[in-house]
């Protein structure tokens, strides 16, 4: 019995209506917020920050921000892509415009057109639902990628076409730019994460996300109680933006460092979609497990099938890649529609009655 | 069962029509619901009870016909001025918020009264954390009067169909309506719950004086509870009275033949 709430008595609704009521679960983050900010960028190479790392966070927020839309609230969308490339040309025009002002506004400040934009994206939704939805966030994804390719002006009329992150520092410190260290963009990155996610919980555990939910579950009987559809979807799909945002802010400037319009492919939208449906819809925890799975597992393949002896060509590894992701979301859409999330509840259910099988 | 006469007029649907392309759902129906009484509507199967409650709650527009709540006249509902004027629902087939808890469901009833905004929120903390924990304290009070405390952390879309149905009053208590609409709070239940039922549906009209208008096939049931009794047939009025006269009006008892006996 490793993992037990009992004896743990919630004197109080407020202990009791904490987000992480039992013990173990406060120790354990702890424990992981310090080995993240502390053990991984003192010990850490510069293979595991700038490619497992950063890019797990980065996908973990974006993914944070579709599951508020999908799997809070409900509604698919396939314009994640889109809204990431915003968040990231709204950055970068603004940090162009502004070069005095800290980096980290414009990246926050990122989020807050594609929030706009989001929520235009919502508008057709208090009538059509499901599959139509779907394509009408998808011709939004389309026509979002057309613009970045087409108008010269979002990207300063570089003859690249690409965005060029200029170099800047925070209290002396490089942030953004050829000269930024990666333990630095770890770290920025690792507390907008962090604080994102903190915002994300609260408003999940607030009575907003319970209207989210409860749209989701029953919008009709929603509607009986007051809570107005449009209205909360709209809220729903501006903040999914917003987070999707200040992702593909953070994706350019503290990841690739320069990136051209097909970054914010469909391909993206598909790959955050599949981390929220694998990691499990309507959870926080399960936006983490999902980026973290998908985003690892062809770095875990490249790297530990010649370590094995299985040699294969990089092709090979690839399509090995997008089979085992195939399968894994075929398994978890037809077994485990919540995702590891789910499978991580059972385990610690299990922890609480071990050594008993019931 | 003491107060009801004495009650004001709270709504009243007067000559209301429903259509459904050939389908005439209601026909010039008319009845009024008094303050603090249990009003009980039955019929048929197909009878129009459902379509009535849809009609009051505004989730349907009648053709013909005016609502009049609290003195003032409606051509039609709409279910969020229905929500903010203090009535409320449940439904014939448990329309609840299956991937939430217990917990979850009857806190999301109280949505309305709750008015810290977004950034709040987003916060959690102070006036935030404290506006959650009042309301919490309120939805305890309904979990206790209803026994549901066993059930409180379980998505309620595992619970069996009979204490949904509970949980589902909850969510509508936890709104602290002024007129409870029921339909059919106690289909699919054994006599243990119906009992449970009864005792909860009295209580909350003799302590809190709301005013409930229930459907019921059970005439036992629809006996022991009303104080009146609309009954409909093929979208018409054919009787409203006391229980016990209702009971022995021949048209009922044709319409009703070989059902309730
Ligand atoms: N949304 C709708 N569209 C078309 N027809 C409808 C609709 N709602 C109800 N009806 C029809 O209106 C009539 C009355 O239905 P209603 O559900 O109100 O009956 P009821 O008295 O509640 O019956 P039951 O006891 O079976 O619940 C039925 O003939 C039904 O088919
Ligand atoms: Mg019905």
């Amino acid at each position: 019995m490793l993992y037990r709430e009992v004896g743990q008595y919630h004197a109080s609704y407020r202990t009791d209506t904490a987000i992480f009521p039992i013990r173990q679960d406060r120790v354990g983050m702890l424990v992981i917020l310090a080995v993240a900010f502390i053990i991984v960028p003192v010990f850490g190479n510069s293979f595991l920050l700038d490619v497992v790392a950063i890019p797990f966070l980065i996908y973990a927020l974006a993914t944070i921000g579709l599951n508020l839309l999908t799997g809070y609230t409900g509604l698919l969308s396939l314009g994640t892509g889109g809204l990431m490339g915003i968040g990231a040309y709204t950055c970068y025009k603004l940090a162009t415009w502004f070069p005095g002002v800290d980096i980290i506004v414009w990246i926050l400040a990122g989020g807050v057109t594609a929030a706009a934009i989001g929520a235009l994206f919502g508008v057709p939704s208090l009538r059509i639902k499901g599959f139509y939805l779907l394509v009408a966030t998808l011709a939004a994804q389309f026509f979002l990628q057309w613009a970045f390719e087409r108008v010269p002006w979002l990207y300063n009329n570089n003859v690249s076409g690409d965005i060029e992150v200029p170099t800047r520092t925070l209290l002396g410190l490089p942030v953004t730019g050829p000269n930024a260290t990666p333990a630095t963009r770890y770290e920025v990155t690792l507390c907008i994460v962090v604080v994102l996610t903190v915002l994300a919980s609260h408003l999940v555990h607030s009575r907003v996300g319970r209207s989210w939910m409860a749209v989701r579950d029953m919008d009709i009987a929603a509607e009986l109680i007051g809570i107005p559809l449009l209205p909360t979807k709209l809220l729903s799909f501006a903040v999914s933006s917003y987070i999707s945002g200040v992702a593909g802010a953070m994706l350019v400037f503290l990841w690739y460092g320069s990136a051209e319009a097909s970054v914010f492919s469909i391909d993206l939208s598909f790959t955050i979609l599949f981390m929220t449906i694998i990691g499990g819809l309507g959870s926080l925890l399960g936006s983490f497990l999902g980026a973290a799975l998908i985003h690892m597992l062809p770095i875990a393949l490249r790297n530990v099938l010649p370590g094995i002896g299985l040699d294969l060509r990089p092709a090979t590894v690839e399509h090995l890649n997008l089979m085992i992701v195939g399968a894994l979301i075929i398994f978890f859409l037809v077994v485990e529609p919540l995702g590891l999330a789910r499978l991580w509840q059972t385990i610690k259910q299990k922890l609480r009655v071990w050594p008993f099988p019931y | 069962m003491t107060n009801a006469a004495a009650g004001e007029t709270l709504l009243a649907v007067e000559e209301i029509c429903l259509r459904f392309g050939g389908v005439q759902a209601l026909s010039e129906v008319s009845f009024d619901i008094k303050r603090g009484e249990i009003r009980a509507i039955i019929g048929p199967n197909g009878a129009g009870k459902t379509s009535m409650l849809n009609v009051i709650n505004g989730f349907y527009r009648p053709n013909r016909g005016v609502i009049r709540f609290r003195g003032q006249s409606f051509t039609r509902m709409r279910p969020g001025f229905a929500a903010r004027n203090g009535i409320a629902r449940t439904f014939q087939n448990v329309a609840l918020f299956r991937g939430m808890t217990t917990l979850d469901n009857l806190m999301t009833g109280r949505t309305l009264k709750m008015k810290r905004g977004f950034f709040w929120q987003l916060l959690r903390y102070g006036p935030a954390m404290d506006e959650e924990i009042e309301h919490r304290r309120a939805v305890e009070e309904i979990i206790d009067f209803l026994e549901i405390e066993a059930i409180r952390r379980v998505p309620v879309g595992r619970l069996p169909y009979g204490l949904q149905k509970r949980v589902e009053l909850g969510r509508a208590l936890a709104t602290e309506p002024e007129l409870l609409l029921l339909d059919e709070p106690m289909t699919g239940m054994n006599l243990e719950e119906k009992e449970d039922m009864c005792r909860f549906i009295l209580e909350v009209n003799a302590q809190f004086g709301m005013t409930i208008a229930l459907i019921e096939h059970d005439m036992g049931v629809v006996m022991d509870l009303s104080n009146r009794v609309v009954v409909l047939d093929y979208g018409r009025k054919i009787a409203d009275d006391a229980p016990a006269v209702v009971k022995q009006d021949p048209a009922v008892i044709a319409a009703y033949l070989g059902v309730a006996g």
